[in-house]
């Protein structure tokens, strides 16, 4: 298997999937959007909840959600007043040359009328849609972000090393890759600037990780700190128990970090693996890296975390045979077979690169089946980044 | 039978992947999934915890993915529990003076 099934888009990219995307630039305008996007069959609203302002990491991620593959139509749907309007994002989406259209709720006379122009605008996207097909593409035109959340003990002995075995596949086939979490990467910053193609990147590893340490620092938390539960699950040190975490992003060299600031938000300009400057909050974490463009997700979960994407499939797996049984309406695929010795590493990782590109052809996941429809930006305080010499 | 697992053949400690009692043989199965060793734990250890794969004298790294997690901060036999009553992380919250140790 060395090509998927999706769907060209006007500026070169291949969505997996064809969703029409509202973005309600500010919480405000929410409401009536996500009412919008209930009308029409395919569409999903998002907003974000940082306030009224135009601060350009959220500009960034709603942009970066709309430029992201799976997108095949945008409806801009804003209050009137807000800081962050319909035209910023029209600037940082319009040479996508998707179909776009922008509604104000106070320039059309109220939500009524706005509502009903933003579901007329959505159903004649979802007609056009609806006639493109999917061809064959190589893998090299996908992009997979992986994130771990509400781990235990099987995640980082099961679950992350087999989705390692995946990514390292991936991009052997010219894939690409994201992770992000730098917060879980504190302790191995010298393994992954090892790892790095260049000088420049190495010291962009430690930077990126270090900003995570300062800001620990300066919420008095020592950045070697790990819970009970992480000791008591058998975590013996922070660098074993981010070694189990980074494990899920492979073996490969690392062509650079994604920085997610004011001035820059990064995304992939050629394949390989690549760091994201981003958090360990795990719905905000998958939505940034879906902005820097992955279409599919690999999410890993001891416990069981259920959470889907707006826009981009995600496929859970857990490396918890109990956990595959109890939420087996949630959990995509189970690497705990690798604990007992029924099946080895490399053969759990070759079952979920196939789901990867089952997924990236069509095959819906169970959070996406469900209908789960995660979205959530985060932001980060100017000031204290300021104060701590990051910006 | 009881199952450890080794992640990489570089290590010199292997997970348990079950509650395994002292003197219970164990198997440790190596990075391919294959059977690599026997092993006798010398007391009790819970699932997720590090069972000792070869003996280690105080200061010596203690290797997991086949990078060091810590180091012993006492002596330990073959079979033996590792966590922090014996192992203890290396690392100083200063990552770059940590590369250059």
């Amino acid at each position: 298997m060395n090509e998927f099934y999706g769907y060209e888009r006007p500026d070169g990219g291949v969505g997996v999937r064809n969703h029409l995307l509202v973005i309600a630039p500010i919480d405000c305008s929410y409401e009536p959007a996500r009412q919008v996007a209930s009308r029409v069959e395919g569409a999903v609203a998002v907003t974000q909840y940082h306030g009224c302002r135009a601060d350009e990491m959220l500009v960034n991620a709603l942009v970066g959600t709309g430029r992201n593959p799976n997108v095949a139509g945008i409806l801009l749907f804003g209050l009137g007043c807000e800081a962050l309007t319909n035209d910023i994002l029209m600037e940082g989406l319009e040479d996508t040359g998707k179909p776009i259209e922008s509604i104000v709720i106070q320039e059309d006379g109220g939500t009524i009328r706005a509502m009903e122009k933003g579901v007329r605008a959505l159903q004649r996207m979802a007609q056009e849609v609806g006639e493109q097909k999917r061809e064959a593409f190589p893998l090299g035109e996908l992009t997979l972000a992986v994130e771990c959340g509400g781990s235990d003990a099987t995640s980082g002995l099961a679950a992350n090393p087999a989705v390692g075995v995946a990514t390292d596949r991936l991009i052997e086939e010219g894939g690409t890759v994201i992770f992000s979490e730098p917060q879980e990467m504190i302790g191995t910053q010298h393994i992954l600037a090892r790892r790095a193609v260049t000088e420049a990147v190495a010291e962009d590893i430690y930077e990126m990780i270090e900003r995570q340490e300062r800001r620990l620092s300066a919420m008095g938390v020592d950045s070697r700190y790990m819970s009970k539960g992480n000791i008591d699950g058998g975590l013996t040190t922070i660098e074993e128990k981010s070694l189990g975490a980074i494990r899920k992003g492979g073996t490969k060299p690392i062509q650079g970090v994604l920085w997610n600031t004011w001035d820059r938000f990064d995304v992939p300009d050629e394949p390989g693996l690549y760091l994201q400057d981003g958090t360990g909050w795990d719905v905000p974490s998958v939505t940034h890296m879906v902005a820097a463009g992955a279409q599919v997700v690999c999410f890993t979960s001891g416990r069981g975390s259920t959470t889907g994407h707006a826009v981009a499939p995600v496929i859970k797996i857990t490396g918890n045979p109990k956990t595959f049984e109890n939420l087996g309406d949630n959990m995509d695929i189970n690497a705990g077979t690798i604990l007992d010795g029924s099946e080895s590493l490399n053969s759990v990782g070759r079952r979920i690169f196939d789901e990867i590109v089952s997924v990236a052809s069509g095959r819906k996941t169970k959070a996406e089946a469900l209908g789960f429809r995660d979205y959530v930006v985060f932001g980060r305080d100017r000031a204290s980044e300021r104060l701590l010499g990051h910006c | 039978m009881k199952k450890a697992i080794q992640l990489d053949e570089r290590d010199n400690v292997a997970t348990v992947t079950d509650d395994v009692s002292k003197g219970e043989q164990v198997e440790v199965l190596g990075p391919m999934g294959e059977v690599i060793l026997d092993a006798k734990p010398v007391e009790d250890i819970v699932f997720g915890h590090k069972l000792a794969l070869r003996k280690l004298g105080v200061g010596e790294e203690i290797v997991k993915y086949g990078e060091v997690i810590g180091v012993a901060s006492k002596p330990i036999m073959v079979g033996e529990w590792v966590h922090t009553h014996n192992a203890e992380s290396g690392r100083l919250p200063t990552s770059r003076l940590e590369a250059e140790r």
